[in-house]
C-alpha cells in the first residue's frame, strides 16, 4: 500500500500521469465529510457566498469534464470556453425564447454541446500535442466573435447578450418549507439544485473512467499502437472524449448562464478557457476530486491577490501560480496523498 | 510433433503469400510466403533488419503489404482496420513491451478482453445491469489469466514501476485475454537471463497445449527457437532463406552463413 503511494509521489512530474484507480475517487469518510460541508454551510452564510458556492460548483464541473479529456484520453484543450459558451446560451436561449423551464435546457444544452464536440473532434483526430492545444485555443478564439455575429442577433443579442430569468423554488418545496415557517432564496434553491446535478455528474465520471470506455481512454492516453491492437477504436473514443467532456462543460455553460443570470459573448473568451485549464493543473491532472480545489483555486485566488495589492492583482496572482506549481507540481492530488500518509503514521503512533 | 504433422495435412490457419514492403524504395519484404498451421509453434528467425519485425507489422495491420495477401482461416485480413484484428483472433505482444505505463496491472489485461466485450459511454456512466455482468466476467477471466501466469501478487501494481521481465509477462497476459487464436510473440526472450528465457520456452508450450493456441514467435534467441518451435521459417534481407524443422534449418548452409558469418561456427 506505501509503495504504491510512494510510486505516484516519486514520479517525474508530466502533465499526463499515473491514476492508480484506488486514487481516482476519495474514500467513503472523506467523500461524506464533504458532501456534508456542501450540503449544510449554505444554511449558515450569506446569499452572496451562496452564489459562489454555485460557482464554485459549476466551475469545478467544468474542470471535471476538462479533466476526463485531457487526464483520461490525454487529449489537450484550450477551447473549452467555446462549449461553455454554447451550453450557456442553448440554455439562455431556449428559457427567454422558447420559454422552456430552466432544468429541461440543461439536457439540451448537454447534447447539443456533445455533438458540438464529437464533431470537433474528428479534425481534431490529426492532431495531438500543442498542435491540438493550438487548434482548440482557435476555437476559443473565434467563439466571442461567432455570437456577435448579426445574422444571429436575433437570438443571442449580439454584443448585448441575453438576460435570463432567475428560477424560483419550486412551489412544492416552497410550500414544504412554509409548514417549518422556513423560505428558501432563489439563490439557495439554485445552489442546491447545482449541488444534485454536479454530485450527479461526479458519479456518472467517475463510473466512465472506471469502465470498459474509461479503460479504452486512457489506454489511448498510455499508448495509441498497443491500444489498436487491443481492439480499441482509437479514432473513435478520442471523438467520444471530446464528445463527452463537450456535453459537461455544456451542462456546466447553461447552469452558469442560470446562475450569473445574463450571457454575453465576452464572458466566454480565451482567459475562461485557460482558467480552466488553470483548474485542472492544481485540482491533480486526472483526479477528478481535485476539480472543486482547481474551480476554488480560479474563482478565490484572484480576489484574494486583489486583497494582497489592487494595483498589482494580475502579478500577485502570478506568484501565488508560481508556489502552487513550484511546490505541488501534481496539484491538490499531491497534497491529499502527503495528507493520507501523515494521517496514516499519525494512526500506528 | 505428431500433432504438427497431423496438422500440417489440413490447410493452414494463417497463409502468408507473397507479401513485399517496400519504405520509399527500401525493400524491407521481398515476396515472403508461409503457412502457419493450426496447433503449432511457428519460428521465424533473422539478423537484425531481416524484416521480421516488418511481417508482424504487416500481420496486426501496422504496415500495409504493397504486394501479396495474407489470410486468416481463408479470408485476407488486408481489408480490417488495425483496431479489427484482434477481433478475428490475432494477439499480439510488442518487441520492446507496449504497456500502458500508467495503468494497473489487472487494468492492462483487462485491456486486452476489450475486443471480446461491448458497451457504450451511456451504458458505462450509469453502471447498469448488464455493464456490471461484463466486468463481473471480465474480471473472472483476468484473474484466471493473473494466475496462470503468476501475476497475482502485483495485480494492483501500476506497470511502470515493474521489472521488465514482469512487463513482458504482464504483455503476455494481456495478450491472453483477448482468446486470440494466433499469438504473435516479438522477441518475447529480450532482456532475459538465461534461467528466464528457459521458463519461458516452457510457457509458450504450455500455452500451446492447454490454451490451444497457435504461436507465430519472432526471435534472436536460436537456443529457445530451436527448443520450441516445431517449423523454422528464415529471413535474411526481406527474403525466405530457408523453412523448415529446426534441424533443417539449423543445417541449411545459407542461414549459418546469414547468421555467423562464417562456416566453421
Amino acid at each position: 500500500m506505501s509503495a504504491a503511494i510512494e510510486d505516484v509521489v516519486t514520479e517525474s512530474p508530466g502533465v499526463i500521469e499515473a491514476v492508480p484507480k484506488r486514487a481516482m475517487t476519495l474514500g467513503t469518510g472523506t467523500s461524506l465529510v464533504m458532501l456534508g460541508l456542501l450540503l449544510l454551510t449554505p444554511l449558515f452564510v450569506k446569499n452572496f457566498i451562496i452564489f459562489q458556492m454555485t460557482m464554485l460548483l459549476i466551475y469545478g464541473v467544468a474542470v471535471l469534464a476538462l479533466n476526463i479529456l485531457t487526464g483520461g484520453s490525454g487529449q489537450f484543450s484550450l477551447g473549452q470556453s467555446a462549449f461553455y459558451a454554447v451550453g450557456a446560451y442553448t440554455s439562455a436561449i431556449l428559457m427567454e425564447h422558447a420559454g422552456m423551464n430552466y432544468a429541461l435546457t440543461l439536457p439540451i444544452a448537454g447534447i447539443i454541446c456533445f455533438a458540438f464536440g464529437f464533431l470537433f473532434g474528428q479534425p481534431a483526430l490529426r492532431l495531438s500535442g500543442v498542435y491540438l492545444a493550438l487548434a482548440t485555443f482557435a476555437l476559443a478564439t473565434a467563439m466571442p466573435q461567432l455570437l456577435k455575429l448579426g445574422y444571429f442577433e436575433q437570438w443571442t443579442g449580439g454584443v448585448q447578450g441575453l438576460v435570463v430569468t432567475k428560477p424560483d423554488p419550486p412551489e412544492a418545496v416552497q410550500s414544504m418549507l412554509s409548514w417549518l415557517h422556513l423560505k428558501m432564496s432563489q439563490d439557495m434553491w439554485l445552489y442546491y439544485f447545482t449541488l444534485v446535478i454536479t454530485i450527479a455528474i461526479y458519479i456518472f465520471s467517475v463510473n466512465l473512467l472506471r469502465s470498459r470506455s474509461g479503460r479504452a481512454f486512457m489506454a489511448i492516453r498510455d499508448n495509441e499502437i498497443a491500444a489498436s491492437a487491443m481492439g480499441v477504436d482509437v479514432a473513435l473514443y478520442k471523438t467520444l472524449a471530446f464528445g463527452v467532456s463537450a456535453g459537461i462543460t455544456g451542462v456546466a455553460g447553461g447552469l452558469g448562464a442560470i446562475t450569473v443570470q445574463f450571457v454575453a459573448p465576452d464572458s466566454y473568451t480565451i482567459t475562461l478557457a485557460i482558467s480552466l485549464f488553470l483548474g485542472m493543473v492544481v485540482g491533480g491532472v486526472g483526479w477528478l476530486p481535485g476539480s472543486i480545489v482547481g474551480s476554488a483555486f480560479i474563482i478565490f485566488v484572484p480576489n484574494i491577490a486583489e486583497g494582497i495589492s489592487k494595483g498589482l492583482s494580475g502579478a500577485v496572482f502570478g506568484v501565488l501560480l508560481f508556489l502552487v506549481i513550484f511546490l505541488v507540481p501534481h496539484g491538490a492530488r499531491q497534497v491529499a496523498i502527503v495528507g493520507q500518509q501523515l494521517i496514516g503514521r499519525f494512526r500506528k503512533n | 510433433m505428431t500433432q504438427a504433422q497431423f496438422a500440417e495435412r489440413q490447410s493452414p490457419l494463417l497463409a502468408v503469400r507473397d507479401v513485399s514492403v517496400v519504405f520509399g524504395g527500401i525493400v524491407a519484404l521481398n515476396g515472403v510466403s508461409f503457412n502457419l498451421h493450426e496447433g503449432q509453434i511457428l519460428g521465424l528467425i533473422g539478423p537484425n533488419g531481416a524484416g521480421k519485425t516488418t511481417l508482424f507489422n504487416c500481420l496486426s495491420r501496422l504496415y500495409q503489404p504493397s504486394v501479396g495477401d495474407i489470410l486468416l482461416e481463408g479470408a485476407s485480413i488486408l481489408s480490417r482496420p488495425p483496431h479489427r484484428i484482434a477481433e478475428i483472433g490475432i494477439g499480439r505482444t510488442f518487441q520492446n513491451v507496449a504497456l500502458f505505463p500508467n495503468l494497473s496491472v489487472l487494468d492492462n489485461v483487462r485491456l486486452g478482453t476489450h475486443s471480446r466485450t461491448t458497451s457504450d459511454i451511456i451504458s458505462d456512466s450509469l453502471k447498469l445491469a448488464w455493464v456490471r455482468r461484463t466486468e463481473a466476467t471480465v474480471n473472472k477471466k483476468v484473474h484466471e489469466i493473473l494466475g496462470y501466469l503468476d501475476l497475482e501478487s502485483v495485480a494492483e501494481t501500476t506497470v511502470s514501476g515493474l521489472p521488465f521481465g514482469t512487463q513482458k509477462r504482464v504483455e503476455l497476459a494481456r495478450a491472453l485475454a483477448a482468446d486470440p487464436k494466433i499469438l504473435l510473440l516479438d522477441e518475447p526472450a529480450g532482456g532475459l537471463n538465461h534461467e528466464e528465457v528457459h521458463v519461458l520456452g516452457d510457457l509458450i508450450r504450455r500455452i500451446r497445449d492447454e490454451r490451444h493456441m497457435t504461436v507465430l514467435l519472432v526471435e534472436h534467441h536460436m537456443g529457445l527457437v530451436m527448443s520450441i518451435a516445431d517449423h523454422v521459417v528464415a529471413l535474411n534481407f526481406g527474403r525466405k532463406l530457408a523453412e523448415g524443422t529446426p534441424a533443417m534449418v539449423q543445417a541449411d548452409p545459407d542461414v549459418i552463413k546469414a547468421y555467423l558469418g562464417s562456416k566453421d561456427q
